[in-house]
């Protein structure tokens, strides 16, 4: 696996965007699959120790993916994407938002285009997530993370304390 | 492992949940932004921030209380005057939840990079 991989993140905090590049060592059509396809995307779209289940997906303009971050208490966090615009291998859109569990979306949501470009075997993926408010920002934050983090914390305070003293 | 300490004692010295959303709702308003570029450059009296509006003063003096309570801004008296400052360390905290997040785009691009592995080697 190569080591030199590109990864850039930045945040516009006042145009209220993320955006964020990746290298991938594969071609441009697998990494089309990855990204747009259920079965691959539940692998690894979720941080661990959550899990993504998606109950549905239609990949194609106006078609929707309903899915559910699994925590490890089981506690399931539901979003609802919906496909603005599809050129395959090229770019897709999407509108995201948090949903219950009964597929109502709860607004606002976030804007995301994704577009995909393939050198030399190595393949780039562009993301721009657009969030119409920073409080939202915020909230996608915790879907994964913060419960996942405050399990291995309990343990590693103790060690924190232990080494502080020293 | 140094980024992930890091995050953990951040996480570990606050009281996150109830002053994240206080950081994150003081900047989601354009006018709080805008009064924090303002004095992020020097200390400023609430009627000298007020002059570079069209709104209200009292309505700068109610951006300035929530300013306040968050944390993101100091007051300080001089002679007569009250002078606002920028609070920079509260500003960096802004950036360290930032740095949270880019952490969870990482772990998951490092996941794909495992999955895209193994796919290639299911293709040959």
């Amino acid at each position: 696996m190569k080591n030199n991989l590109l990864f850039d993140f930045t945040v516009d905090k006042a145009a209220k965007t993320v955006f964020i590049t990746r290298e991938f060592d594969a071609d441009l059509s697998l990494v089309w699959d990855a990204f747009t396809k259920a079965e691959i995307l539940d692998q690894w779209v979720a941080p661990k120790p959550w899990v993504s289940k998606t109950k549905f997906m239609d990949f194609k303009v106006g078609g929707r993916r309903f899915y559910a971050m699994v925590g490890p208490e089981g506690q399931e966090r539901w979003a609802i994407q919906k496909y603005t615009s599809i050129s395959p291998k090229t770019n897709f859109k999407m509108f995201n938002a948090f949903a219950d569990k009964d597929e109502n979306p709860e607004l606002p949501g976030s804007d995301w285009d994704y577009t995909f470009s393939e050198q030399n075997g190595t393949t780039k993926v562009s993301i721009t997530i657009y969030n119409e408010s920073l409080a939202r920002m915020e909230k996608m934050i915790e879907m994964g993370f913060t419960e996942g983090f405050k399990m291995s914390m309990n343990n590693l305070e103790n060690v924190l304390a232990t080494l502080s003293k020293k | 492992m140094a980024a992930h300490i890091f995050a953990t004692d951040w996480l570990h010295n606050t009281n996150l949940n109830y002053m994240r959303r206080d950081i994150f709702q003081a900047i989601a308003d354009p006018t709080r932004r805008a009064i924090i570029t303002l004095i992020a450059l020097q200390a400023m009296t609430p009627n000298a921030i007020a002059d570079n509006f069209h709104t209200t003063r009292q309505s700068v003096s109610k951006h300035l209380r929530i300013l306040t309570e968050c944390e993101l801004v100091k007051q300080e008296q001089q002679g007569r005057e009250i002078y606002y400052s920028l609070e920079i360390e509260k500003m960096k905290e802004i950036d360290k939840w930032l740095s949270q997040f880019r952490k969870i785009w990482e772990t998951k691009f490092n996941q794909l990079d495992k999955v895209l592995s193994t796919l290639k080697k299911q293709k040959k």
